[in-house]
């Protein structure tokens, strides 16, 4: 039967320690981040005016070089290490029933290249000029030489190829995991929607971050070398951005894959019911991924492509809202008569629904052409992305660590501090990026160092003061995390076994390295076995485990 | 139930080991988090193919480059790649032909038990790789005092077409790259002649013999690609 997994810290296996390891890192990288997305928020509301505990004003390369740090921050060293890293690593050996990665080295390995990218990546604000300040597409020419003489840029392109790596070396790992390492009788449509989102979002990592190398390796070989692969007049500097968003568009949803999965699982344990078509929700997830990298040139059309080729990526655009909405259906008829229980990791898992449900509407004015070029390079893109892959993959990053965090420590988070944090969070998430959705749409561009030097842009000054302010309080609320996290480590090891009373395999059986033998675990039903009465009558319980 | 750890289900020939451990004398080193020794081989090749996904997805970014290139300037591209080495080039390829075909008859050989005759086709293999690196420092010697190398160091004048500077760079830069990759083989095969000759492989475990080949394969391939584009047309 279930045991917590935390006695003592030989026990614990291998890649629950790695798991900790990229939580520590992305916890460090959040924080980072945050603050420097204080900064920014201070400069919109307060341009030219001393930062308050630090007592100067940001320069116009300083401000630069923050939010370039801010993006490449977050997204590569805090949501990539926090839902790949510490929750892939985590959840897929235990929901798969290996009870080990397929390549624990491998794992090791990439965990350690990881750091010294995240570290890279800190470096380049210590070396002269400081750190790139490009944003965090890096486009040439501004990363060229001519435009970022300092060698921040290039030592931001190492960690970016050392990301690269470890990246694809996780992805591996996950994919044969998932692939060679289940159970007997886990068959695909067995999985758990977490796993499956776990799946899409490898496999989507192991075929388009190599691209990503390139276009860094190529941005390299450009400063370093004098090649002019994204020369202006010798080279093109289009292909950049060719090759960066069949990158970066995948990457969005690389980060927000394993989210939808978490959603569509907790939709379905918290209401105590099985989830509503559950192969179509699958079916849909493996749509999304099929067509994420036929839609890329989306954050290309005033780039100077032409118009057929525009054209055809607003179809494709707008056509993969339709696997996401049949998705989005499915979790809204998982929870209709469901017995619905609001624990903090449902509440998260909802908030992210509300928040992507609104970040996924404003995305449909920018993937039509005719909206698009009015609204490019607004803050209603920065609103737009920020709901998608900031706020919902926060949230359901943190529903997830409140939902999983027994699995890492052995011990629960408080559930009321759990509940204060989301109420806090959710609605000031809500409320910061609309207000940059509402500048946007007022017409403020996104990166100005100072807004109000244009005259039209006098009128956006109350939004950005009441969304700074709201993004203050936003920031602030996280100390409540902080502290339910410090208290929770400081306690003894004290979880339940099956504390949120659910059938999935790292929950209800013992698979850790000398325990249960592999061969011995035969998994009989699928992941949402909730609420059957044939199981409420001769168990007494409303769940039952998958291999039971 | 607890697992004999000195027993394992299969047979003798198959010794339970921590991940990444050894096991005596070509015995099957079965790390027991696999349910079978045979979702073990699986798992490893699998994991190698995906691997091997990612780098041909690597190469592919840089053949989109020279695509790209190649449209802008096809005059140039074509001109430039009469300034290559076809005789050198061409060698090359059957030099590296030729080590796949040994490297593949060493796993064959490993499989039937012969490995003697493996270890021999492995030397073959390694042999071959020198050549063809050797063959390619002549070229690439030969480039360096004309001048046409990449970036900034480009100092050659013989042609003065736009555009030629480009290919020289994608020249060393997608050569280069597969002489790192042909170096990361030679080691990898080193490690498996290495351990065929101590005996560790046998019919019954020999997957990082196949791995190694694999690999090796995966160089061979993206040569193949390079050859005709940078060399024929």
């Amino acid at each position: 039967m279930a045991v917590a997994v935390n006695a003592t810290a030989a026990d614990t296996p291998g890649y629950v320690r790695i798991a900790r390891r990229y939580l520590w890192c992305g916890f460090a990288a959040l924080a980072v981040g945050g603050l420097l997305a204080m900064l920014i928020r201070f400069q919109w509301a307060y341009p030219g005016r001393p930062v308050p505990l630090w007592g100067k004003a940001l320069t116009p390369a300083g401000y630069q070089s923050v939010f370039t740090l801010h993006g490449l921050t977050m997204i590569f060293f805090a949501v990539t290490p926090l839902l790949i890293g510490a929750m892939g690593t985590l959840l897929v050996p235990s929901m798969v029933g290996a009870g080990r990665l397929a390549f624990p080295r491998l794992a090791s390995v990439a965990w350690w290249l990881f750091l010294l990218s995240e570290l890279t990546a800190f470096a380049s604000c210590f070396v002269e000029l400081g750190a790139p300040g490009n944003g965090w597409t890096m486009y040439p020419p501004l990363s060229t030489k001519v435009e970022s003489p300092g060698p921040g840029q290039t030592v931001m392109l190492v960690a970016m190829l050392l990301w690269v790596v470890s990246s694809v070396m996780t992805a591996v790992n996950l994919l044969t995991t998932l692939i060679r390492g289940r159970a007997n009788g886990l068959g695909w449509m067995r999985l758990p929607l977490t796993a499956w989102g776990l799946f899409l979002t490898s496999l989507l990592t192991a075929l388009f971050l190599p691209v990503l190398g390139v276009a860094a390796g190529l941005l390299f070989a450009d400063r370093e070398l004098g090649t002019s692969y994204f020369a202006a007049r010798t080279g093109n500097p289009l292909l950049y951005q060719h090759l960066f968003w069949i990158f970066g568009h995948p990457e969005v949803y690389i980060l927000i894959l394993p989210v939808w999965g978490v959603v569509g699982d907790f939709v379905a344990f918290f209401s105590r019911k099985p989830a509503f078509w559950y192969r179509g929700t699958v079916y849909a997830m493996c749509a999304i991924t099929a067509m994420s990298g036929l839609v890329y040139a989306h954050h290309m059309f005033v780039a100077g492509i032409g118009p057929m080729l525009g054209r055809s990526f607003m179809i494709l655009t707008l056509l993969i809202s339709l696997p996401g909405e049949v998705m989005f259906l499915n979790w809204l008829l998982t929870l209709w008569r469901g017995s619905i229980r609001l624990d903090s990791p449902m509440l998260f898992a909802l908030g992210t629904m509300i928040v992507f449900g609104i970040g996924g509407l404003s995305g449909l004015y920018l993937g039509a052409i005719a909206t698009d070029i009015p609204l490019h390079d607004t803050m209603f893109v920065v609103g737009h992305f920020h709901l998608t892959m900031a706020a919902a993959t926060f949230l359901g990053t943190f529903g997830a660590i409140y939902f999983w965090f027994p699995k890492l420590y052995g011990r629960q988070l408080n559930e009321t501090l759990a509940k204060v944090h989301f109420w806090l969070t959710a609605p000031l998430l809500l409320l910061v990026f609309g207000g940059q959705l509402l500048a946007g749409y007022m017409g403020q561009p996104r990166r100005l160092f100072d807004p109000y030097v244009y005259e039209f842009l006098h009128r956006v000054k109350v939004v950005n003061h009441g969304t700074t302010m709201f993004a203050f309080v936003l920031g602030a609320a996280q100390l409540v995390f902080v502290w339910n996290l410090i208290a929770t480590l400081r306690r003894p090891a004290t979880a339940v076994d099956n504390p949120w009373r659910v059938g999935t395999l790292e929950w209800t059986t013992r698979a850790v390295p000398g325990g249960e033998a592999a061969p011995a675990l035969v998994v009989r039903r699928g992941p949402h076995e909730l609420s059957n009465p044939e199981v409420l009558a001769a168990t007494g319980r409303d769940y039952i485990g998958q291999a039971e | 139930m607890q697992p004999d750890a000195n027993a394992s289900p299969f047979g003798p020939n198959y010794v339970p080991v921590a991940p990444g451990g050894r096991a005596p004398g070509g015995k099957y080193p079965w790390a027991t988090h696999f349910g079978t020794p045979n979702v073990q081989t699986y798992a490893a090749r699998f994991g190698m193919w995906l691997f091997l996904s990612t780098e041909v997805l690597l190469f592919a970014g840089l053949f989109v480059s020279y695509a790209v290139y190649r449209y802008l300037y096809p005059q140039t591209f074509a001109l430039c790649s009469r300034h290559l080495d076809l005789s050198l080039g061409t060698i090359n390829t059957l030099v590296l032909i030729t080590s796949s075909l040994t490297v593949a008859l060493a796993i064959h050989f490993v499989r039937t038990g012969k490995n003697g005759m493996a270890t021999g086709m492995l030397i073959v293999t390694l042999l071959c790789a020198c050549a063809f690196l050797v063959i390619k420092y002549f070229e690439y010697h030969h480039k360096f005092e004309q001048g046409t190398l990449p970036g900034r160091f480009y100092t050659y004048s013989g042609i003065q077409t736009e555009g030629a500077p480009m290919f020289f760079a994608l020249y060393f830069l997608t050569t280069g790259l597969h002489a790192l990759h042909v170096v990361v083989g030679m080691s990898v095969l080193t490690w498996v002649t290495y351990h065929v000759v101590k005996g560790r492989f046998s019919p019954v475990y020999y997957t990082p013999v196949e791995l190694g080949g694999l690999y090796w394969h995966l160089v061979d391939l993206v040569w193949i690609f390079l050859y005709p584009l940078l060399y024929l047309i």
